[in-house]
């Protein structure tokens, strides 16, 4: 008895010690799993999990830990998940942050206490902006970016009057904002409608009234669904060019399916995009999870590998932070993302490829094809307002 | 502003009417008749909505899918009504709210376990997916065949209520529900019954409008705030007083939409109008309610007079 | 013998012990114990608040959170001007959640029952959808707070000042709250919420002291709103949706109505129940519903009701339901 005792005992200190000499990269993932955008959520969520599993589990050779936390599209939740994070976790990285609004309510703890950051959802105008932090990064776009493309989309196809959509919020006027920064043409009318509206006969009514070559929307997650489906139902699609951001992409696309079929749409990624590594992650994760990733999945997937140069960079030592923010910097350049070309600008937003999409049939299903890039390796406007190292 | 626009979205007004009006219908009821604040209704319409989707993709049929809706409307209301709503009748109408508050919470949740967080396919048979030409506009056809069942429901309620001992036992049990019982109708069961039958118009809702909105977690808290300003303007418990309730709110509400930015232009520069012009709108519908409420209390179409 | 120590013994026991958690989380070096318990503080002050008017006076309103929002905005719209000064900050958040609280209250008493619930409810979303398409002031996406609020003696720039800050104020609440339902004007107004018409007959006004609970619940509100936006250091109108309204009124019938322990205890149940559950199992929302539903169909007036029957029932008293309130 005394013999298995004494055994089990260093046994345990064994392992113990050995636990304590190799260091722990805790990551702390936050984003919105429940509710009406719950699909980006656990898009994000897979899509980071599986860039982990192909980095076996190892940034920089350090094995990691994921915290993961539902903001419930909460700003107020989002202030307390990263205080725990940062205060009772003590964890190297945030991942995710969320929506916008989600992202901007949790900053105030994350600019005091300096850690690492990485939004992967969300790029605001504020942050990219006078509000930019040495810590805090957008690795998936900044907010306009994918309207500015389909903007410069509609003035490269010579539409001359369009009409413009948006909810009532500011991630709706930004895109709008983004779109005509863009288009040269004439815009005959702009309508923000609100917020989760389920009905949109009375918008598209007025679309047709209008006598328009195009129509823009930016409609994230269900306000999506419903437009597109309306939109097609009133045999729309047929007849105007629909161009996107955020509306039809992987998460909505499944439940569109045909009345999808024609729109055109602004992203940074999509399934058939051209890129080194692209179709082998899409591979992937179709056979982990059973479903077509999206292109929230493929910059949690990014992430993931951006931190493992990072941590690589700075040897595990994760706690000197100013010398980590310095290796999240640079390790924007390195990362061969699966979007194409990559980098953080000076105010830590994303400087990348937007490309056009068009949803076409592929047999049976729905997938997209790859139109053109009408903006390559394109800064954000708002970074000569950053004034931030 | 074009009269033709202008009838256009007179009809778009009366079929969100009428969308709103079969939310409304089955909530009046219970509301008006049980005195049962049920806020699991907008669940029970994700159910018909989640049920329709499911059994219609499988079997490509829309009549099967909104068979299915009704089956799970009357089935899930039926349990509900047996485990928990029968034991809070007596209680104040904060229990209800609690209680109801947490169904709400757990159907969320349950369907996002059993289907997961993306909205459902739903699929349209292809004689229902066409549209018509009417003041110079295309009109999805399957729009009408809203109209055409709420209207249905209007009018079969109307007989229900007016025409049948049931429905005359219903407007008795809404006046003074322990008289009725004290008179030997099993009040018990009539009001397991009215509940069923509510929860079955909401499951018949959420089919409807399965093919034209988002069927996902989470779906029945945007439609539920604006069906309780229906029927509160219309006059709790009587179905009469929803369906022009809902009428005038979608019509309202969608006029609003359209015409307020466009009013607001007229009077103010581009940037005001574009900021103030949808706040406006979407407070249209609370204002013209808190003007009901202040003026008529009782609801515009109220179901019995009041003294 | 509550009146001689203003509090019962267990409340003393309760408000020490939260009083050394601030000391007990440095010490372990977690500070998110802090903050976190700050926050269900202001929403236990926040819950009390709407008690006033919802357990005593029987006002159901949705709207509630409003208030909120408005002493979040008092903080933020000021400290984007430069005005730090804690007193300017507490001074606006007053006079506003007076102002709109005063109209609102009179508009939504007019009516009554359902109708009231719903006039509320209006009222909240109409603040809200104000406070999104604002967009110098944020809109949806919300206002930092550049500048904590300072009072000159302390301010409110740290989790513990916050809570300290709140803590006391609880406290204060909680004792003004036991003198205040044992006073006239406590007594009227639960008398009306028994039976306005034979209020009415005696001779008050029972919509005087209606109006006077729910201005009085409304600027209590905004003053949780006020330690709520120093908290974060950010105000959002998402806040104000009726979602946390609806939160609200779910802590204090939990809690239980009417009761002075019920509203606080309401708080700490809710949120300390939702923080536990989530570290149990994914799908903690379908296990939390259900909860909920349990405790409304137990219906022993929440859990301080149920705690003050079952004490009763020691007693070998008959007991009322109803009587709790």
């Amino acid at each position: 008895m005394k013999h298995t005792h004494s055994t089990f005992c260093l046994a345990w200190a064994a392992l113990l010690a050995a636990n304590t000499a190799m260091a722990d990269v805790k990551i702390g993932f936050s984003a919105p799993m429940s509710g009406p955008v719950a699909a980006v959520g656990q898009d994000q969520y897979d899509g980071f999990i599986l860039g982990l599993e192909r980095l076996n589990g190892k940034f920089g050779g350090q094995t990691v830990t994921v915290l993961k936390e539902d903001d419930q599209l909460k700003p107020e939740l989002g202030n307390q998940i990263a205080r725990k994070f940062i205060d009772r976790d003590k964890v190297d990285v945030l991942v995710g942050l969320g929506f916008s609004n989600v992202l901007m309510a949790s900053l105030p703890r994350i600019l005091e206490s300096g850690t690492v950051a990485i939004a992967t959802n969300a790029g605001p105008s504020t942050l990219a902006g006078a509000g930019c932090a040495a810590n805090v990064f957008s690795i998936a776009w900044q907010n306009d970016g994918s309207a500015e493309a389909m903007g410069k989309y509609a003035q490269d196809a010579g539409f001359k009057k369009v009409f413009l959509l948006a909810p009532n919020y500011q991630a709706g006027k930004d895109n709008i904002a983004g779109f005509k920064r863009f288009y040269k043409g004439q815009v005959v009318d702009e309508i923000y409608t609100q917020v989760n509206q389920p009905d949109y006969s009375a918008e598209i009514a007025q679309v047709q009234a209008a006598g328009v070559d195009a129509v823009f929307v930016f409609y994230p997650g269900g306000m999506g669904v419903n437009f597109v489906k309306q939109f097609s139902q009133a045999g729309l699609m047929k007849k105007l060019p629909l161009l996107s951001a955020f509306t039809v992409d992987g998460t909505t696309l499944p439940s569109l399916r045909d009345a999808a079929l024609g729109s055109v749409s602004g992203a940074m990624w999509d399934v058939a995009l051209k890129a080194p590594g692209n179709a082998d992650f899409v591979a992937a994760f179709s056979k982990k999870f059973g479903r077509t990733p999206s292109l929230y999945a493929a910059v949690a997937y990014d992430t993931a590998f951006l931190l493992d140069i990072a941590v690589k960079k700075v040897n595990g030592k994760t706690d000197n932070k100013p010398a980590f923010v310095a290796a999240v910097k640079a390790a924007g350049t390195e990362l061969k993302s699966v979007r194409g070309p990559f980098k953080f600008g000076s105010n830590n937003m994303p400087v990348q490829n937007y490309y056009a999409f068009q949803a076409v049939k592929d047999g049976a299903a729905i997938t997209v094809k790859q139109l053109s890039t009408p903006l390559a390796e394109h800064p954000d406007v708002y970074a000569s307002l950053c004034k931030a190292k | 502003m074009s009269t033709s626009l202008l009838l256009a979205q007179l009809l778009n007004g009366l079929q969100y009417g009428v969308l709103l009006f079969l939310l409304a219908a089955g909530l009046t009821l219970v509301f008006g008749i049980m005195s049962f604040v049920n806020l699991a209704h907008g669940s029970l319409y994700m159910l018909g909505a989640y049920a329709f989707a499911v059994v219609g993709t499988q079997t490509d049929s829309f009549l099967l899918g909104v068979l299915a809706a009704l089956v799970t409307g009357l089935l899930v209301g039926y349990v509900l009504e047996k485990t928990v709503v029968a034991r809070l009748y007596q209680r104040d109408h904060l229990d209800h709210v609690l209680a109801t508050f947490g169904l709400v919470m757990f159907f969320n949740e349950m369907v996002r376990m059993l289907w997961g967080p993306q909205a459902l396919f739903v699929s349209l048979p292809d004689a229902l997916s066409g549209t018509v030409e009417l003041f110079g506009f295309t009109y999805p056809s399957y729009r009408f065949l809203i109209i055409a069942v709420g209207l249905l429901v209007a009018v079969g309620s109307q007989w229900l209520i007016h025409r049948t001992r049931v429905g005359m036992l219903i407007r008795a049990g809404s006046v003074n529900p322990t008289m009725v019982g004290a008179l030997g109708v099993n009040i018990r069961f009539l009001n397991a019954m009215l509940f069923t039958l509510g929860a079955a118009l909401a499951a018949l809702a959420g089919a409807m409008a399965g093919p034209i909105l988002s069927v996902q977690s989470g779906m029945g808290e945007s439609v539920l705030i604006t069906t309780l300003v229906v029927i509160v303007i219309g006059g709790i418990g009587s179905v009469q007083g929803a369906f022009y309730a809902a009428l005038i709110v979608g019509v309202a509400d969608t006029l609003g939409r359209s015409y307020l930015p466009l009013l607001l232009r007229q009077i103010a520069d581009r940037e005001v109008a574009n900021a103030a012009g949808p706040a406006l709108a979407s407070m249209l519908v609370y204002v013209l309610m808190a003007v009901v409420l202040v003026v008529r209390p009782q609801g515009l179409f109220p179901a019995h007079k009041d003294k | 013998m509550c009146s001689r120590f203003l509090l019962p013994a267990w409340a003393w026991v309760f408000f020490a012990l939260l009083a050394c958690v601030p000391w007990y989380a440095s010490a372990t070096d977690d500070n998110f114990l802090t903050a976190f318990l700050a926050r269900v503080l202001i929403y236990a002050i926040a819950a009390t608040a709407l008690n006033i008017a919802l357990g005593w006076g029987g006002l159901v309103s949705l709207g509630h959170a409003l208030f909120i929002g408005l002493g979040m905005y008092s903080v933020a719209l000021p400290a984007l001007a430069g005005i730090s000064n804690g007193w300017v900050h507490l001074t606006v958040c007053v006079l506003s959640c007076m102002l709109v609280g005063g109209f609102t209250g009179l508009m939504s008493l007019r009516t009554s029952g359902i109708a009231f619930i719903m006039i509320t409810l209006a009222f909240a979303q109409m603040g809200y959808f104000v406070l999104v398409s604002l967009k110098q002031f944020g809109g949806d996406d919300g206002l930092a707070v550049v500048a904590a609020s300072d009072f000159g003696a302390f301010n409110l720039s740290s989790a513990a000042s916050v809570y300290a800050c709140a803590l006391v104020l609880l406290l204060l609440l909680t004792v003004w709250m036991m003198k205040l339902r044992e006073s006239p004007f406590g007594m009227s107004l639960r008398a009306g919420r028994q039976n306005s018409r034979r209020v009415n007959a005696i001779g008050l006004a029972l919509k005087h002291y209606q109006l006077t609970a729910y201005v009085l619940s409304a600027v209590l509100c905004g003053v949780a709103g006020m330690l709520l936006a120093n908290l974060n250091a950010y105000a959002s109108p998402s806040s104000m949706s009726w979602v946390v309204s609806g939160d609200l009124i779910v802590m204090v019938v939990l809690g239980g109505m009417g009761t002075v322990a019920g509203p606080i205890l309401g708080s700490f149940l809710f949120m300390g129940v939702e923080e536990v559950l989530k570290h149990v199992t994914d799908n903690w929302m379908a296990v939390f519903g259900l909860l909920i539903v349990a405790m409304a169909m137990l219906g022993k007036a929440g859990v301080v009701g149920w705690w003050q029957q079952r004490a009763k029932a020691d007693h070998k008293k008959v007991s009322t339901t109803g009587d709790v309130a």
